[in-house]
């Protein structure tokens, strides 16, 4: 699919008004997270949880900076960053990545005989989408309900990590850091100069020098 | 800033510095009292400490275990519990909205829920007193409810939602306006106008907007309070006659005392019942202003569900505070409604992380799906509730048995929607797809999980036997023992809380200095 905001790099602005020093401080730490470095899951755990991550949200575009999705999870669990509260049919955070990892690669040698990174993208899919609507096989479910963890856990940690980072506003056309500098235009369909433009049919190549020029 | 002693008693030792706690420490500075106020959370500098980013802004938060369970679990963190001095106002989306005047009575005048044991008049004097602290930004006329002075600073300019919402609301022809707003649209002091960077809900990094940290706070700290950040009570202490002596608090991993004539405690919905049920003793076996046996129950989010759908237009809804504007209709129309209560909807502006949310874990989607929903970001639109919900008991606050960080009891939060609240929901949902539809948008959905505010606890009334504090926020237990924060609402009306829990501050600090006056504190 073509991008729909051609050229359009957030990071331009990271020198402009719009960044104040604590914002370049915290973007640059989360740029410089190394996409192999995982201190909370095990070596046996790494493998299954990046595939997870390739599959909850696919980088298959290749471009210059992807999301490091798995470390950015295994920060999280590292620091055990809570977000203030736990359901109760859930054990806390890392117990249950613990548990969840162990019963997807469960799930998948039951279906299988191969662990989950291992498998194709529909047949890992296919678990994911199993996992979400509950309909899992495996007795290793049996502690952890499927849909909670899918939904409370895998979406929420993976998402939430994803669109925190620079590649993904990108993505999705977003202005970024914004302090001191905020925005002055409001309407409909105006953007500043320091926005994102959007390649709409037959615009594209104005949409790529716009955000050239985005600063 | 004046420190005061440990072991020589203040006046008040409050907890909580937020909506209740910071503005009642002000005024009661300013009136004269000695004033030591304790929060859990750190004291920001927002010009050098705040960053534009999701993900680092969570230090605002409230992010502790709480266990949450029942039909309808709560989320809490950043969704509605800040931990910095200033409170949840630190993060607060600024909607600064008066209570429906009936709604101060709603058992005898509308049939639902319980009567406030004060008067709507007193409060309207009460909401100018906070508008005007605020310098409060709001529209020249406000189309609800009895007369009012205009706003102190000239409304915000809409952004494209809101325009939005204004041309479903025409559309259907219902009333709609600029949402009053604590973000001031022209200086004020120290404070410039808003630029419209659009993240007030991760704390306002050039001190636009009018949070209890930079107004109420400044003032208390001039009028000689004392305000102690990062300091976590834990256990409010009693004589041999029944009256409370003081709080046990940890600061830099040591338990410490603070003694007072007076403590009142301003921790919000859960904390503050979280903290009157772990100071029981055996004189007060079942926690502290605990005789109605109330502590903890009636807890009251809002309902805070969402029409989505997408324009053919960009709309860019991250610019500009996220609730530009609003309709009150259905918290004053009383036809049409198969419900009790009321709502009130918004324009939104949600930040990428918390949008994602909304299509992933809400909504479902991941995969191909999910990239591509995200995509139509900037032509995304959406309306949500504040929704009122009933009171009742099943809804609480109780202690397990775990242990978080300070070796305090682990709460546990149990919350279901009962029919009524459900009905309301449905009926706003339906009517925001309507409006949604009237205003252009396709691809409409429904976000049919989500909640705000917290509310109820600790609700004051006339007797001592249903409520827990009487109308002065004084509890019918302990004389000495005070709460004021959203626990003291009986009823929460389809409004956000914070103008209402500053006010009654002010009326709590007023009615303190009279007292006072008369030697009966």
């Amino acid at each position: 699919m073509p991008e729909r905001y051609p050229g359009y790099d957030v990071l331009h602005k990271r020198n402009s008004q719009s960044w104040n020093e604590q914002t370049r401080r915290v973007i640059d730490e989360r740029l410089a997270i190394d996409p192999d470095q995982h201190r909370f899951f095990t070596e046996e755990e790494w493998p299954t949880i990046r595939a997870v991550c390739d599959r909850i949200v696919p980088q298959t575009v290749a471009r210059p900076r992807p999301v490091p999705l798995a470390a950015m999870v295994d920060e999280k669990l590292h620091r055990n960053s809570g977000d203030g509260y736990r359901y109760a049919d859930l054990p806390p955070m890392r117990e249950a990545w613990r548990r969840g990892l162990a019963a997807l690669d469960a799930e998948a040698r039951a279906r299988h005989r191969r662990r989950f990174h291992g498998l194709g993208p529909l047949e890992q899919d296919a678990i994911l989408a199993a996992v979400q609507n509950g309909d899992v096989r495996e007795h290793a479910w049996r502690d952890l309900p499927p849909k909670s963890f899918f939904t409370k856990r895998v979406l929420h940690d993976i998402v939430s990590a994803y669109y925190a980072h620079p590649t993904s506003w990108n993505e999705i056309g977003f202005g970024g850091p914004a302090s001191p500098r905020g925005y002055v235009r409001m309407y409909f369909d105006r953007r500043d100069p320091w926005e994102a433009s959007e390649a709409r049919p037959g615009r594209e190549e104005r949409a790529r020098r716009e955000n050239a020029r985005v600063g | 800033m004046r420190q005061y002693a440990e072991d020589e008693p203040v006046d008040f030792a409050i907890v909580g510095t937020g909506a209740g706690g910071g503005t009642l420490a002000c005024k009661l500075a300013e009136y004269g009292f000695s004033v030591v106020a304790l929060d859990a959370g750190p004291y920001w500098r927002p010009l050098q400490d705040f960053a534009s980013d999701e993900h680092e802004q969570a230090k605002l938060y409230w992010t502790d275990d709480r266990i949450t369970d029942g039909e309808n679990p709560i989320q809490f963190g950043a969704n509605n519990s800040g931990k910095s001095v200033g409170g949840s106002t630190v993060h607060f989306a600024m909607v600064s909205l008066r209570f429906r005047p009936e709604w101060f009575k709603a058992r005898t005048k509308l049939g639902y829920g319980a009567d406030w044991p004060l008067d709507w008049r007193e409060m309207w004097t009460y909401y100018a007193e906070v508008e005007q602290a605020l310098k409060i930004s709001g529209p020249l006329n406000y189309p609800w409810g009895p007369k009012r002075p205009r706003y102190p600073y000239r409304p915000h300019e809409l952004n494209a939602a809101a325009l939005v919402l204004a041309q479903g609301a025409e559309a259907l022809g219902i009333d709609w306006a600029p949402t009053p707003l604590a973000t001031v649209s022209a200086p004020r002091g120290h404070s410039p106008p808003c630029v419209y960077r659009g993240m007030c809900v991760l704390g306002c990094s050039t001190n636009a907007k009018q949070s209890v940290l930079i107004t109420w706070l400044p003032r208390a700290l001039a009028a000689g309070a004392e305000i102690r950040d990062l300091a976590m009570v834990g256990r409010v202490e009693h004589d041999d006659t029944g009256r409370v002596t003081g709080v046990h608090y940890i600061r830099q991993g040591r338990w410490r005392f603070q003694s007072a004539r007076n403590v009142v405690v301003a921790g919000y919905a859960i904390e503050t019942p979280r903290l009157l049920l772990n100071s029981a003793t055996s004189r007060f076996p079942d926690g502290l202003a605990n005789s109605s046996g109330l502590v903890g129950k009636n807890l009251m989010v809002q309902s805070n569900q969402a029409v989505w759908g997408v324009m053919e237009k960009e709309i860019r809804a991250y610019k500009g505070p996220p609730s530009l504007a609003i309709t009150e209709h259905w918290n004053y129309a009383d036809t049409g409604k198969d419900f009790f209560g009321g709502y009130a909807y918004m324009s939104q502006g949600p930040l990428p992380v918390v949008w994602s949310g909304t299509q992933s874990s809400k909504r479902g989607l991941w995969g191909q799906r999910l990239l591509d929903e995200m995509e139509k970001y900037n032509h995304q639109v959406g309306l949500k509730i504040v929704g009122e919900c009933l009171p009742q008991e099943r809804n609480r606050v109780t202690l397990t048995d775990e242990k978080d960080q300070y070796g305090l009891p682990v709460p546990r939060i149990t919350y279901s929607f009962c029919d009524n609240d459900k009905k309301l929901i449905e009926h706003s949902l339906s009517f925001m797809r309507r409006a949604l539809d009237a205003a252009g948008a396709g691809e409409i959905w429904d976000e049919t999980d989500d909640t705000c505010h917290l509310n109820g606890t600790a609700r004051m009334g006339d007797d001592p036997r249903t409520s827990v504090v009487n109308a002065d926020c004084r509890s019918w237990d302990i004389p000495n023992l005070w709460i004021c924060d959203g626990s003291v609402f009986p009823t929460v009306g389809g409004v956000n809380p914070s103008l209402t829990i500053q006010a009654i501050a002010c009326r709590t600090a007023d009615r303190i200095k009279a007292l006072a006056r008369r030697g009966e504190l």
